[in-house]
């Protein structure tokens, strides 16, 4: 995917490279219920964060505050160098740099899968729509979709409209791509195919945060786990420590839960 | 058993591939009669009830026959002139003729491009044009301009049906058809011999009210719709307001304001026509109900579809217009075309503030003495008229429907 995505694979090791989101004491309420609570992270550039945690637990508001479809209250939230504030040229450029794959799919039922895909760089990017198509057959052909470019998402399975979805996300040219639990709305046959494509654009050197329940996917693909509960990170550690040797008790509870 | 050896024999032949057309359409027949069977003589009750629907459903149609065909239509071969066009100068016919030629040319243009709905449109009007130009009493004169309109329809047919590249000029036609239109009966601001609206009546009067309410109210309906969920409190308030009060009265008041307050507002008697009165009071009044149409077709549409628009950066602009609106339209056009269907019939009520309308000049010749007692007559064929015009609407919209949900669930 190098050529039509233009990720730099770093060759640095991943201690030392950038930090390319940094959250700092994030805050953030619905009303009265305190869903974020001062939630310290960074994610360098190419590593893959994959979070867990129970149901209700803030991990999609967490990762919907990074692309500035949540609000938040207090801390501050820094993507690529650009700092997340009302602004909205500031969130215009955070949208751009990031890409998003949602649980539901959502692409838009009434245009063709290769509109979907490449109207958001015509529109957004200011593209000649040849090179948007090109590029949008181009991310079709490698999420192993080519030949439905001219159906309608109605006409597509859920794996199959999934693959679009991270292929319109792609499009964009992200260099961050968050996914909110994006296998489980998939009948469970259909869930390693966009795991599949998950696991390749990870291993391209793609930022990465993932929400997901799928542990396999996180023991495999994850350079970091990190663990919500009630609006707080529990434990934030490697696969190898997070699974074999996890520090907390609730992690622990968890796990034996989930395993 | 019956239907089981029908199976078997149909599969016995399309085993030894022999004549399996006739024998399928065999077996279509007696699917028919059997369905025949179950539905309408399936017990004594329902063969009673379908004994009686069928007497009676003959009665009516014998007496509707023997009615149109023994009964002396005088009245409407006297008026027709009158009842279609109302006080136009004759002189200046022609310009609606061109006005008919050019949306002729255009309904075929569109059946030859787009096929779909654009074939019952053209049959449609291709079938009133061609009953006008055969009846024995219409004029020579216009026998032969109904022709031309056929006429053109085909051409245009059979343009758009080889010339794709006449898409955007079609387009570009139908968006100027109106003004244009207008432009040809009022005489283009003096450009031609005037024709003031007051000359108006009949079915032209009808249409031109019914067409540019209809084309009014929707970019205002959907304005108002927008608005009612704008973050502005201003524009969201106003848009309530407006909203509420226009669904809190009646349209007779509604038309009585028009004529009573426009004249107010702009200034004096002469600054504005009752025609266009009573145009604005339809446009302002219809565009309240639409927004309500709208607004549930808004509602309708899952959150996660603006929140992917704004993910890929969409602008609000872009989010509103082409994400969501198409959506919330598509799923609401029966609504929307049922409601344009209602405008068409209650232009019926301009009679009220002394315009001839179709059914407004159909009273008044039947109040006139020399047709007394006339009446079914003429309110059987306005009645014809306007049930072939809604039909039509509906027709279309369902066509419309169709295409527009191929290809999504
Ligand atoms: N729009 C909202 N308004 C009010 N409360 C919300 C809203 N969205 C989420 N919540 C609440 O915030 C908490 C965290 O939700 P969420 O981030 O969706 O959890 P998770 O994705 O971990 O299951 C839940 O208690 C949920 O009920
Ligand atoms: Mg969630």
């Amino acid at each position: 995917m190098e050529e039509t995505l233009q990720i730099e694979k770093s060759t640095t090791p991943l201690k030392e490279r950038e930090d390319v989101i940094k959250v700092e004491k994030l805050n953030k309420h619905f009303g009265d219920l305190h869903v974020l609570k001062d939630i310290d992270l960074n994610v360098k550039q190419g590593e893959v964060i994959v979070i867990l945690g129970p149901s209700g637990s803030g991990k999609s508001t967490f990762i919907r505050t990074l692309n500035a479809l949540e609000e938040f209250q207090s801390g501050k939230i820094e993507i690529d160098g650009i700092e997340l504030t009302d602004d909205l040229k500031n969130v215009e450029e955070i949208r751009k740099e990031t890409g998003m794959v949602f649980q539901q799919f959502n692409l838009f039922p009434h245009m063709s899968i290769l509109r979907n895909v490449s109207l958001a760089p015509i529109w957004v990017r200011k593209w000649k729509k040849e090179k948007a198509e090109k590029i949008a057959l181009d991310l079709l052909d490698r999420v192993g979709i080519p030949e439905q470019a001219s159906k309608y998402p109605g006409q597509l399975s859920g794996g199959q409209q999934q693959r679009v979805a991270i292929a319109r996300a792609l499009a964009m040219q992200p260099k961050i791509m968050l996914f909110d639990e994006p296998t489980s709305a998939l009948d469970p046959e259909m869930v390693n195919e966009v795991l599949d494509v998950m696991q390749t654009l990870a291993e391209s050197g793609m930022t990465m945060v993932v929400v997901t329940h799928e542990m396999g996917f996180a023991r495999k693909v994850a350079d970091r786990l990190v663990l919500f509960d009630k609006g707080e990170v529990i434990e934030m550690a490697g696969p190898e420590e997070f699974f074999e040797n996890p520090k907390e008790e609730r992690t622990k509870a968890f796990l034996s839960q989930i395993l | 058993m019956y239907v089981n050896n029908i199976q078997q024999e149909g599969e016995f032949n399309s085993q030894l591939e022999v004549t399996a057309g006739t024998h399928l359409k065999r077996n279509n027949n007696s699917n028919l009669s059997e369905s025949l069977k179950k539905n309408l003589f399936d017990g004594w009750k329902n063969t009673l009830l379908t004994v009686l629907t069928g007497i009676f459903s003959l009665i009516v149609i014998y007496q509707v026959i023997t009615f149109v065909v023994t009964n002396n239509w005088d009245v409407i071969y006297d008026n027709l002139r009158l009842l279609m066009i109302g006080q136009y100068p004759i002189e200046e016919i022609w310009r609606l003729w061109i006005a008919l030629d050019l949306v002729s040319l255009l309904i075929g243009l569109t059946w030859g491009l787009w096929k779909g709905a654009g074939k019952a449109v053209a049959a449609t009007f291709g079938s009133v044009f061609f009953v006008f130009a055969v009846i024995p009493w219409t004029t020579l004169n216009t026998s032969l301009n109904l022709t031309a309109s056929i006429a053109l329809i085909a051409v245009g047919y059979f343009a758009g049906d080889r010339l794709d590249g006449l898409k955007i000029p079609t387009l570009i036609l139908w968006a100027l058809y109106i003004p244009l239109a207008l432009g040809l009966i009022t005489g283009f601001g003096g450009l031609l011999e005037p024709v003031l609206s007051r000359e108006w009546g009949g079915w032209l009067l009808t249409v031109i009210i019914a067409s540019i309410s209809i084309i009014g109210c929707f970019p205002l309906g959907v304005l108002l719709a927008l608005g009612r969920r704008s973050e502005l409190p201003v524009i969201r308030y106003f848009c309530i307001g407006y909203i509420e009060l226009v669904r809190g009265i009646p349209l007779i008041m509604v038309l009585f304001i028009g004529q009573l307050l426009i004249p107010l507002f702009l200034g004096g008697e002469t600054g504005i026509d009752n025609v266009s009165r009573a145009i604005i009071a339809y446009t302002f009044f219809a565009a309240a109900y639409l927004a309500e149409n709208v607004r549930g077709g808004l509602q309708s549409i899952p959150a996660g579809q603006y929140e992917a628009a704004q993910a890929l950066g969409l602008n609000k602009f872009k989010l509103t217009f082409f994400i969501i609106l198409p959506q919330a339209l598509k799923a609401v056009i029966p609504a929307l075309v049922g409601q344009f269907i209602t405008i068409l019939k209650d232009t019926s009520l301009v009679a009220i503030i002394g315009l001839a309308d179709f059914l407004g000049t159909a009273r008044r010749i039947s109040n006139n003495p020399e047709y007394l007692g006339r009446y079914m007559e003429l309110y059987i064929f306005v009645a014809a008229f306007y049930f072939i015009f809604c039909y039509l609407m509906a027709h279309v919209s369902r066509h419309l429907e169709r295409s527009l949900s191929k290809g999504n669930q």
